[in-house]
């Protein structure tokens, strides 16, 4: 902690270092929220049946995540320890009152769709996790790029997660946009109609991928993945 | 008796975690040991059982149409029941780490990350949407906190079991607990469909 706020001094305000870049980058592979830090699970296993509504919702957290952390990084020395909570829930949840608005006036149909997941960022536990971790021990510049590399590290998984839910589920990708591809599936409108198909006749979609826990198998395996790449990651209890 | 269905539905058919997934970040991050889990569990069925009667209380007298204002006002719910639940988290960090240091140290950030706990939030809305009246949102609070504790220890006591077990070295851990957790709500799925009125029949 000391040696921390030594090395603060001597950097400029809007620094971008190695050790600025490390902030950006690290969220992404090593320290990634969803699969290092286990944070953020809930929304994670809620929205990712399809990958445009995780594509938003990433958007939406990137935005939160950084703010917030700027916001209360700025406020860091004014809150008392003992209300320190009811603060950052407040500006955490200004801060998705403005996407929700601002999303509402920009894209009517998709806020219809989207209302309930933008709500749950309040609950994200990403967001909360990182003010406590480290927005409310450190500068503001930095402070703000830790909640910008977060909410890409959590969008990264999400997309992935949605792209093998969707793709196995549901047999399309990019369902809802004007690109939706329909790639397999029983009817004439999709790429492979597996009822005329001669090779992919046996070939059903897997209602199992729907279901939450679906979502908790495949990132179980992201991790299994992740640490076998990097077994420096694995936790020896 | 409507009490105890309430309770009993809460707790097992409707499990917070093993059937609406909701709160996985402290379950999958808690479990590591029974004490640990034991102690998260007891002070999330505290903060379930307190919020939820005070939330309601909230929703009635202050929110609704027929309230002290006079004017529907559930555009502030969010931001009221969060602000309940957080100050009671507060309450909750405050007496453990005096009462307890060492669970203090073990539950670490996980205790304030208490307030941004899916379930209590989500159980609050619930409790909304359901239109439950006082005795059975203190039933469902209780009801839901208990569910969420039975999970949280049945997972740490199954993830003390298979350190034992030959499981390849990049799975342990985490890894291991996000398939376990997947295959206890596969499990748990078959309750979805009991009717707890005819139990208590």
């Amino acid at each position: 902690m000391a040696e921390a706020k030594v090395l603060e001094k001597k950097e400029p305000t809007f620094a971008f270092g190695k050790n600025e870049r490390k902030l950006l980058t690290d969220p992404l592979d090593d320290n990634n929220p969803i699969t290092i830090q286990v944070l953020g699970i809930c929304s994670a296993l809620a929205v990712t049946t399809l990958i445009f509504p995780s594509i938003i919702m990433a958007v939406a957290v990137v935005f939160v995540c950084a703010f917030s952390s700027l916001f209360t990084s700025i406020l860091r020395n004014h809150i008392p320890k003992q209300v320190r909570m009811i603060v950052q829930l407040v500006i955490v949840a200004f801060l998705v009152t403005v996407v929700e608005l601002s999303l509402k006036a920009l894209n009517y149909p998709v806020y219809k769709q989207l209302a309930v997941f933008i709500g749950l960022i309040i609950t994200n536990c990403i967001v909360m996790g990182r003010l406590e971790a480290f927005a409310s021990s450190n500068k503001p510049w930095r402070a703000f790029l830790d909640g910008v590399g977060n909410g890409l590290g959590y969008g990264i998984i999400l997309i992935i997660v949605a792209f093998i839910r969707e793709l196995f589920g549901k047999g399309t990708l990019l369902a809802g946009t004007p690109i939706e591809a329909k790639l397999i599936g029983p009817t004439a409108e999709y790429f492979i109609n597996t009822t005329e198909s001669t090779y992919f006749g046996w070939y059903a979609n897997n209602n199992l991928m729907v279901l939450p826990a679906a979502a908790m198998f495949i990132i179980g395996v992201l991790i299994w993945i992740q640490r076998s790449r990097n077994p420096k990651l694995v936790d020896i209890s | 008796m409507e009490l105890f269905n309430v309770f009993i539905k809460a707790a097992f058919v409707e499990n917070m975690i093993l059937s609406y997934f909701l709160g996985m970040c402290s379950f999958l991050a808690v479990s590591k040991s029974v004490k640990t889990a034991i102690g998260l569990g007891l002070a999330v069925i505290f903060v379930l059982g307190i919020t939820m009667p005070i939330n309601w209380l909230i929703n009635v007298f202050l929110l609704s149409e027929n309230g002290m204002f006079g004017m529907d006002l559930t555009f502030l719910r969010f931001i009221l029941f969060i602000a309940v639940i957080a100050s009671m988290v507060q309450l909750v960090e405050m007496i453990i780490e005096k009462s307890s240091p060492a669970l203090y140290n073990s539950l670490g950030i996980f205790l304030p990350l208490i307030t941004v706990n899916c379930a209590i939030l989500g159980g609050s809305l619930f409790m909304v949407s359901r239109e439950y009246n006082f005795g059975e949102s203190v039933a469902f609070g209780l009801g839901g906190g208990f569910g969420w504790f039975l999970a949280i220890v049945a997972l740490a006591a199954i993830r003390e079991k298979i350190q034992y077990s030959n499981v390849p070295p990049a799975l342990r851990g985490l890894g291991m607990a996000f398939i376990i957790t997947g295959l206890m709500g596969v499990a748990f799925m078959s309750l979805l469909g009991i009717d707890p009125s005819t139990l208590t029949k």
